[in-house]
This record gives C-alpha cells, structure tokens and sequence, in this order.
C-alpha cells in the first residue's frame, strides 16, 4: 500500500534513439541542439543535418546537470564522443544554463525551425504545448517565425496542469488520453480556469459519484477549450503542427481537433524533440557558413 | 436585540451571536462537501458558546460563497456589503477592507457609515488567495502557524519569478535545492502573494483606514508584506479575524430588520 502511494503517476518515459543508419565518422559537422525546458530536456546530434542521435528526459532541479545528462543520455548507445561535436546551441527555459553550448537561440525560433524539419516546409501555424507554457507560433515556408503567442504565466493548459490531475487521479499520464474516451456520455468540461481550483473541483466530482475517466474527460476537455481560446486569438493557417509532450496526448488533441475542425500534420518523430532539433538545425546552418568554427 | 452572522466560505464555515454591540458567540467548522451541516453544526458551537437557544435569536443575516446552503438565514447578505459593514464595525474610520480567503480574495471601498463604494473581486486565480500560501507551506514542509514567523525572521529579498501557483511550487522545490535558507523562501512567498492583492486593492484605490479580515490576517508575514507593499503605517486586523464578514452578516441582518 505505502508503496502504491509513492508511485509518480505523472512520470512519463524517458527515452533516447540512435540513427542506426548514419556514419558519424563520415559526416562533415556534428552539431547539438539542446532544449532545457522547465519540466523535460532534450539533446538532438544531428549528423550534417540529418537526425543521427536524441536523449530525452525530465528536467531535474539544475539546468546545467539536465543539459549534461541529457546530452550523455543521448550519446549512451554510440560510439561518438562529446569531443567530436562542433558546435552547440542551446535553447528552452533553461538555456542560459548550459555549460557546453557555443551559443543560445530562443525556443520560439527553434521550435518553428524544428517544427519545419520534423512534420516538413508546408508548417505554416505550430502549438507547442510544453510543460509550463504554451506557444502558437506562425511561421514560413524556411520555418522563420512570423507571429506568435505565448502563455507562461498559468498552468492551465500546459503538460504541468496535466501532471498535477495524473497525480490527483492516480492514473498514469500515459493512458491518460486513452481513458478519457472510455466514457458512457461526454461530461461538461471543468470550469475553474485555475488549475488549484480545478483539482478542487475535480474532487467535487469524484464525490458527486463521476468516475476516474468522467473527470479526466471533463479535464482534458477543458483542456482543449483553454488551448484553443490561445490559437483562436493568433489565427491559424494550415498546415497545423503540434509540439510538445501534450501532443501525445489524445484526450487533449482529438478534443481540441474537433474544435479546430482542422485535422494536424502527422510525424514519426518524437514531438518533445521540435526545439532541441530547431537548435541542432541553426547550429549546422552556422557550421555551414563557417561562422560557428 | 440578537443576532447571527453566518459565513459559510469555501473551506471553513463561521458563525458569530451579537447581543447589541457584543459578541456573545462564535462558531466555526470546516465546510467540507455537506455545507448545510456545516452551518447547522457552526450555529450549534455559537450557541453554546453564547448559552443560548435558536429560538432566542431574532435574526440571522447568511454569506459566503455557500450562503445559499444556510436556510437558516432570514436575511442574505452579499460577501462586500458583509465586509464593508464589518470594517466599519470594528474601525469606524475604516476606508479600505481587504478579505483574503481560502479560494477567492476581496478589497472594498466603503464610506464613514460602512456603506460600499467600489469593490474588487479576484476569484479566478490561486495566486492571490490564501491556497496559495498553503501549496506553498506544502512544497517547503511547513506548517502555515510557522510560514509567517518564519518570514519576518528574514531580511531578504528574493523575487519569485511564477505567478502560477503550480509553477511557484516547482519554483520553491527549485529554491530549496539551491540551499536558499527556509526563511528567505517563507519570505518570498509572503511577498510575492502580497504583490498580488496589493495590485487588486489598487484598482480601488488605496485609502487609509486599511482593515483586513479574514484567517490569512492570522499570519503576521502576510501582513507585514501587504504592509510593506502597500506603504501605509498599519493595518488592522480585528480580535478572531475569520468572523469578521460572519461579524459583518450580523450586522447587516440587524440592520435590515429595524
């Protein structure tokens, strides 16, 4: 029992990935982009531009150890070592905090930059739902922001608000998504904007005799509402790309799809890696120029 | 003539017996979901208290976020104009109320006969209600009796850079991590929740006499902040602050009926 009490159903799975079908040896630059967000870090090598390596993990309580490991994380299964890079960028919430980066670039324009390369140039509007914010940007056909919005002052609608009800509800953020369409009947979204008092309310629920997925549904749902009260205010263009752990989250995005009544672009890629592979990008355009040695 | 006042609020649901210009009797219980017995069992504790019978009291004025559970009441009285009749009570040179509380926060304006003026309402957002002060009392393992001590035992003045609530919480696990001693954190929190009500109480403008009700007036942190924040020489705070609006439903109720 004490055990299950400990468990932390917010945690979401940490995972890295090397290109089984890139040479490092033989590439020109290898450059790092690095995204040290306020809730996941992310460290993509790219191989003259292509995706050759990426570590992804929770942030931990300093910026520049959350940089180091995930840049370690990301090299675990290669044989390339940290000497062999030759440049690095890094970016996010933390970006002033990495020890190892050559220079720093906004995660607005990473993200557009990222967005581009891993859903592809037709990108014209990307929602990036992070773990404390919130950003519609709109951006051109080279992945050059044009617009955008951001949300950083409330939880409500970003990866954080949504940890915070996992916990709450004791079901793992992963089958969050699913479980909130194993209901009998849609319930009226939360109403409290306030993610303190949405947990309030969400136990008002629960006693009024809703099950666990009735409320995740109506959290999720509102959700959804809060995420595209923010897209409506910037406009959206398609093609329409989604960044950012919410992405994996289909109680949020099938909701917020049917809103929208616009269908988003699909990717192979993991969605959370958009600003480190942004910033992994501008590196290579810099080694290319020869401005970055 | 006797009357009650009963508030019942988001979290705690007091009730005060006033005999003429006295308090006879106080009550108080958490709400919890069941609000009317809460008010039921808040009025019992009153009477007690006052050694009198139901029957003796001739009106009872109910407020609150919960006022509509209290069937008792043969007088409803709103939340500001419960206030705004309480500050005058006790400070009749009162022009300014502040009420912090547990989900919702509240700034009035009232004139020298207690009769309100403008008003501010913050409902929406954590930040500035005392929940804030408790997420906060959780991240750094502290008891709320100590948050406010602990705060005035600082002289430092760290900026917290969340206003979010759940944002704040990572912010105060953050700070801890970095070894910042628990004081100065204590401190913080009380600042930056003291910045927020100041800037609620300014779109009515600050004018002096300035009274707070309310449990969050129990905390001398807090009120040294606003204090600071607000730059006045004092505020008041009335003996038992969380009955002051339940003070203020009597009032009213009393009132009303002449």
């Amino acid at each position: 029992m004490a055990e299950e009490k400990r468990q932390e159903f917010w945690r979401w799975a940490e995972t890295n990935w090397v290109n089984p079908d890139i040479k490092w040896e033989a590439a020109q630059f290898m450059t790092v982009g690095i995204d040290v967000g306020s809730v996941s870090s992310q460290a993509v090598i790219m191989a003259d531009g292509e995706i050759y390596a990426y570590g992804n993990m929770r942030t931990g309580s300093d910026s520049p150890n959350s940089a180091r490991n995930a840049l370690k994380f990301a090299l675990e299964n290669s044989t390339l070592t940290e000497d062999k890079i030759s440049y690095c960028i890094g970016t996010g919430y933390g970006r002033v905090n990495v020890p190892m980066a050559d220079r720093t670039v906004t995660e607005i324009a990473c993200h557009a930059r990222g967005a581009n390369f891993i859903y592809g140039p037709e990108v014209r509007t990307v929602l990036d739902v992070g773990g404390q914010d919130i950003k519609v940007i709109r951006c051109d056909d080279k992945g050059k922001v044009t617009n955008f919005l951001m949300n950083d002052k409330c939880a409500a609608g970003t990866g954080r608000g949504m940890e915070v009800f996992s916990d709450l509800l004791s079901v793992p953020i992963g089958d969050v998504g699913d479980r909130s369409f194993d209901v009998d009947e849609e319930p009226a979204p939360v109403s409290s904007t306030c993610v303190v008092y949405a947990k309030s309310e969400a136990t008002g629920l629960l006693r009024k005799g809703l099950k666990t997925n009735e409320v995740l549904a109506a959290y999720c749902a509102a959700m959804a509402e809060r995420i595209y009260s923010l897209l409506e205010r910037v406009g959206v263009e398609p093609q329409f790309a989604i960044t950012g752990g919410m992405a994996k989250n289909r109680g949020v995005i099938d909701r917020l799809k049917k809103k929208m009544g616009l269908e988003p672009m699909k990717t192979k890629w993991d969605t959370q890696l958009a600003g480190a592979v942004g910033a992994a990008l501008f590196g290579h355009a810099l080694c290319k120029k020869g401005k970055g040695l | 003539m006797i009357t009650a006042g009963i508030d019942c609020g988001a979290k705690n649901t007091k009730t005060v017996i006033m005999k003429d210009e006295n308090i006879i009797g106080r009550g108080t219980v958490l709400t919890g979901f069941e609000q009317s017995a809460a008010v039921k069992e808040s009025l019992a504790l009153a009477l007690k208290e006052a050694g009198i019978s139901r029957e003796q009291i001739q009106h009872i004025g109910g407020t609150g976020s919960g006022a509509k559970a209290i069937s008792e009441a043969d007088v409803k009285v709103n939340n500001i104009k419960a206030m705004a009749a309480a500050a005058n009570f006790f400070f009749p040179k009162a022009r300014t109320v502040t009420d912090v509380g547990a989900e919702e926060s509240r700034a009035v304006k009232c004139d020298e006969s207690g009769n309100v003026v403008d008003f501010a309402i913050n409902e929406k957002c954590a930040a500035g209600a005392g929940a804030f002060i408790e997420a906060m009392g959780r991240a750094l393992e502290t008891s709320l009796e100590e948050m406010g001590p602990l705060a005035l035992s600082s002289d430092k003045a760290i900026a917290m850079n969340a206003q979010c609530t759940i944002f704040a919480e990572s912010e105060v696990v953050g700070l801890i991590h970095a070894k910042t001693p628990k004081k100065d954190i204590s401190k913080a929190i009380h600042d930056a929740m003291a910045s927020r009500i100041v800037s609620m109480i300014r779109r009515i403008g600050v004018n002096p006499d300035i009274v707070m009700l309310g449990g969050v007036a129990y905390n001398p942190g807090f009120v040294s902040a606003l204090q600071r924040e607000l730059g006045v020489d004092a505020i008041y705070v009335p003996e038992k602050p969380e009955f002051g609006t339940a003070v203020g439903a009597a009032v009213v109720a009393a009132k009303d009926s002449q």
